[in-house]
Formats: C-alpha cells, sequence, structure tokens
C-alpha cells in the first residue's frame, strides 16, 4: 500500500497531502508521523492539505489526533492552506478541530512554528567569565 | 423525475474513495458551484462510509433530477445492516459524543437541502439527500 | 412510416432552393427584425440549421428529436437561442425561427409526394419543427436565467468589496441591510481574498449595517470560524449598541470573536498582530 510520505525540513517534519485517501491510508499517516517525531526528536509537525479538495469527519478526526499525540511527543502540529470551500463546509459540519493549530501556508505554518518554539525555549543563562 | 442514474457498490474503503469520486464528477457536470460540490461530495463521504462501516456494505444510487427548469442531484445510500435505533438520537449526535452512534447524520444533513432516513433495527437503512442546483 | 420518408429526400435533393424560399419567406414576414440582425447573418442561421437538419433527418428517428441523432440539432439550436436572447429577441421570434420553414417545406413536399402519403408526410414534418420550436423557447429561458443570476451575482460582489489595509491585512466594510444570502456571498468572497492576499487577519466592519438578525449573526460565527481554520484570524468591528443588545438577546454566543468598537481599533489591533506599530513622526500641528 502506499504511504503519505513525511519529508524532513530542518527541525520540522512536512507532510504534504495531495491524493484523496482513503481511511487506511490516513490511519498509516497517523502512525508513520508519531513514529517518525519520536525517531527524529522533532518538535514540529507541518500538514499541508492545500490540495485536498475534501475533508470529511474522519480526516478530521484523523487532523485532530495527529495533533493531540504529537503535544504528547511534545511537538507542535501546525495544518496549513485549507481551502476556503472546505473550511465553510467544516464549519457546517460542525467541526471545530480543537486543538489544532492552522496557517495559510507553509511559510507562514513554519513561523509559526518558529514562534512558538522560541518563546517555549528556555532563556540562555549568561555566564560571565573573569 | 430521474432522467439519469447509476448505482454503485460500497462495499470497502476503496470504494467510499470512488464514490466521492463519482458524486463530485456527476456535481461538475451539472454545473453546481463549487461550494456545492463540497457539501455534496462531503455528505456522500459520510453516508458512505457509514454504510460500509456499520451498515456492513451496500449501495449509492446517483440519479439527476428534474423538476421543470430545476436540476438535482439525489443520492441514495442502502444497505441491510443492523438499523439504527433511535433516530432522533443519531440526528442529533455531533462527532465525538461518548454514548452515540457518533455517525455524522445531523451534520451530513446540513449540508444538502433534502434529507430522508428510513431505518429501524434489523430492517436496514436507507438514506436519501438531495441538493437542488 | 414509410422507409425512406419525403422529408429525407427534400432535405437531400434540394436543400440550396429550399433555403432560398425559406429566406424569402422569412424576409416576407412582416416581423422580421432587421434592426437586431443583418440579413446575411440571418441567411447563414437559416443555413447552418438547415444543414444539421437534413444529417438529423438521414440518419435519426423522425418521431423524436430527443435522441442523440438530433444532438447537433438541439445545439445548433441552442447557439442560436443564445444569442438570439442576448441580442433581443422575444422567446416567439426565435421560436418563429424554426416554425417558418413549415410553409416552404410543405410547398416542397406537396410537389413530391403522391396525395394518399401526403397527410402523413405533412404531419410528421409538422411534429419535428414543432418539437424544435418548442425547444428554442426552453433555451431562450435558461439563458436568460442564466444572465439574471450572474448580474445578481455581479451585484453582490460589487456591493460588498474585500480591500487590503496592509500587508497580511484585509477588511470589507459591510453597508446596509444584509440578508441571509449576501451574507454568503460576502463570506465565500472574503475568504478567497485572504487566500489571494495571504492574509493572516480580516476585519468585518458592520458600522453600516443597521440591523442583524439570528441568521446573519450565525453566517458571521460561521465565517470567523472558516477563516480560522484557513490560518487567519477574524476582527468584528464597528458594532452598534442595538446590534450588540439583539445579539444577546438573541442568544448568539461571540466568544470565540475579537470585537472592536470602531474600524480605528479594529484596524490597529490587526496591525500589532501582524507585527506593525503606527508611531507619529510628526508633532500635530
Amino acid at each position: 500500500m502506499d504511504r503519505i510520505p513525511i519529508l524532513k525540513m530542518g527541525r520540522f517534519l512536512l507532510v504534504t497531502i495531495q491524493v484523496d485517501m482513503h481511511d487506511r491510508l490516513a490511519l498509516a499517516l497517523q502512525d508513520d508521523l508519531t513514529q517518525r517525531i519520536v525517531k527524529e526528536g522533532t518538535r514540529g509537525v507541518l500538514i499541508d492539505i492545500s490540495s485536498l479538495e475534501i475533508v470529511d469527519s474522519f480526516i478530521g478526526r484523523v487532523l485532530g489526533n495527529i495533533a493531540a499525540m504529537s503535544r504528547v511527543l511534545d511537538a507542535e502540529t501546525v495544518v496549513v492552506g485549507m481551502q476556503p470551500a472546505v473550511a465553510i463546509t467544516l464549519v457546517e459540519l460542525g467541526l471545530s478541530l480543537p486543538g489544532v493549530r492552522t496557517a495559510l501556508n507553509v511559510e507562514r505554518g513554519m513561523e509559526l512554528l518558529r514562534a512558538s518554539l522560541d518563546e517555549l525555549s528556555y532563556p540562555e543563562v549568561d555566564g560571565y567569565a573573569e | 423525475m430521474a432522467t439519469r442514474s447509476e448505482t454503485r457498490p460500497l462495499r470497502s474503503e476503496e470504494d467510499v474513495v470512488y464514490s466521492r469520486q463519482a458524486v463530485r464528477s456527476w456535481a461538475v457536470e451539472m454545473g453546481f458551484s463549487l461550494i456545492d460540490q463540497t457539501k455534496l461530495v462531503t455528505a456522500a463521504s459520510e453516508l458512505a462510509r457509514n454504510t460500509v462501516v456499520y451498515g456492513g456494505g451496500g449501495t449509492l444510487r446517483l440519479e439527476q433530477l428534474e423538476e421543470g427548469i430545476r436540476r438535482g442531484l439525489r443520492l441514495v445510500f442502502d444497505d441491510q445492516g443492523p438499523g439504527i435505533p433511535d433516530i432522533e438520537r443519531a440526528l442529533q449526535d455531533g462527532f465525538t459524543s461518548g454514548g452515540g452512534l457518533g455517525l455524522g447524520l445531523g451534520g451530513a444533513r446540513r449540508l444538502v437541502n433534502e434529507f430522508h432516513i428510513r431505518s429501524a433495527p434489523g430492517e436496514g437503512t436507507s438514506i436519501t439527500v438531495v441538493k437542488w442546483k | 412510416m414509410p422507409e425512406v420518408s419525403a422529408i429525407q429526400a427534400v432535405l437531400a435533393e434540394d436543400e440550396a432552393r429550399l433555403l432560398d424560399d425559406w429566406m424569402r419567406e422569412q424576409f416576407a414576414a412582416s416581423n422580421v427584425r432587421r434592426d437586431l440582425m443583418s440579413d446575411a447573418e440571418l441567411r447563414q442561421q437559416s443555413a447552418e440549421f438547415l444543414a444539421v437538419l437534413r444529417t438529423a433527418v438521414q440518419t435519426g428517428r423522425l418521431d423524436s428529436v430527443a435522441g442523440p441523432e438530433w444532438a447537433p440539432v438541439r445545439d445548433v439550436l441552442s447557439s442560436i437561442s443564445r444569442s438570439r436572447a442576448l441580442q433581443g429577441f422575444s422567446p416567439s421570434e426565435t421560436a418563429r425561427f424554426v416554425f417558418s420553414l413549415k410553409q416552404p417545406l410543405f410547398t416542397r413536399l406537396r410537389e413530391q409526394v403522391p396525395p394518399e402519403r401526403l397527410a402523413d408526410e405533412i404531419w410528421g414534418a409538422s411534429s419535428i419543427l414543432d418539437a424544435l420550436g418548442l425547444h428554442t423557447t426552453e433555451f431562450y429561458q435558461k439563458s436568460r436565467e442564466e444572465v439574471i443570476a450572474r448580474q445578481q451575482q455581479e451585484l453582490l460582489e460589487l456591493s460588498t468589496p474585500v480591500v487590503k489595509v496592509w500587508d497580511g491585512v484585509v477588511a470589507v466594510p459591510l453597508i446596509g441591510t444584509l440578508d441571509s444570502a449576501r451574507t454568503q456571498v460576502v463570506m465565500e468572497n472574503l475568504l478567497g481574498r485572504i487566500v489571494e492576499n495571504e492574509a493572516s487577519v480580516a476585519i468585518i466592519d458592520i458600522t453600516g449595517v443597521p440591523t442583524v438578525d439570528t441568521l446573519v449573526a450565525q453566517h458571521l460565527i460561521k465565517t470567523v470560524a472558516a477563516a480560522r481554520l484557513m490560518g487567519a484570524e477574524c476582527i468584528i468591528s464597528g458594532i452598534r449598541p442595538q446590534i450588540a443588545q439583539t445579539i444577546v438577546h438573541l442568544g448568539v454566543v461571540l466568544e470565540d470573536v475579537t470585537t472592536k468598537a470602531s474600524l480605528a481599533d479594529a484596524i490597529l489591533l490587526a496591525l500589532r498582530k501582524t507585527g506593525f506599530t503606527v508611531t507619529r513622526i510628526q508633532p500635530r500641528a
């Protein structure tokens, strides 16, 4: 079975979903991502759905699960590029994807991840040498 | 009055994807707006999945409707599965509610113009939705 | 119905003369619209119709014009109806275009068909032309509806423009009463512009809106939710006291939505959110 490729981009992982996924494929992605997060020690995951013309409740739940699982593994997830028609339909369906951060595109998503990680990282302790 | 119709099997996850594509293609051909296409395909995806997962497999019938000037797309989801015990409750259930079936019927209903459901324990389920152009 | 119908023969053998007779018939009519269409154009339309009619009659059934062999005829008629509708012809004028072929056609049939078959042949030819004439009125209807729908859409879009305030900030100032249809168009428009402008903040200003009902309030909330799913944040500004009261009274929940009293406040907030600040570089005069 084909699996959705996961790319490493600097300190983040990038997933670009371009196919109409059947349920098994989405669940495989969930598994693969959690494994990669642990393997790479990644702190941020970007999921690009700008090519997805349909996000139904199953995919919505998978995205929510990925965000929740990543958080347990100390990583932030940002879903980017949701198409307007998809957003309107999801709202109508009653799915708000709680716990899933969003951005307009990959670039903005990375800025978001960087900003939140920098905020969270401990400040450098200044040690003055004599 | 139905001017064109097609019946497709809903037995596997792949069938759910194929029916999404079929509904999309019919909706595009009939000239639905992008938003309406998206709503139709999404509703179809929900209902098709229910048929496969909860209903034990069944069929989807697509029908092009013409009533005078107005045109519509009708989708009928049939299965011979266990049936839905409390339809009212199923229609109100959200997707993540603990006790309910989580079928998302209420959500799917909001995406279409007409929604009819016939179901009873042991008698299978038949759901018909229509979206007018 | 005889194997080879006389109408097939008439159309096959003598198309040129039939066309001339038909043109004479059309020009002689008191209602020819020379103000809307030139003689040359009318002749061209007639010739085109006769040509596809001849082919269809050869290959297709003669008791119905719905089959696939008649598709070219229906297509030619639909494009003729559409262009005539745009030019300003009334639907009966366009239908008469088809019906006017009857007289020259019947004349030919009378010349060629033996008397005992004549009635059937004329009836057959008449039925075909009647069905085609009725088709033109349906196509006409549809074209007009398309024009009206498109005009309505354009009006809706024009009356609710989305403007770019600054990099990454767009605003839509709503003016006048909002109804469900209009709010939906605004919603779709706004979301599209957010993508186009790569905006992360969208300001919806309702200073110019006198009243808001539950449906409209719900549409606004849905817009805010959809924008958030796309990665943009909305600020609703210009909420009048009366509207605030209505919203609370109707039980509409606005908790997740940022609101500002004035557009100016909203713009300032939006700029801050996108990393900008406004600094005075000249003392006030």
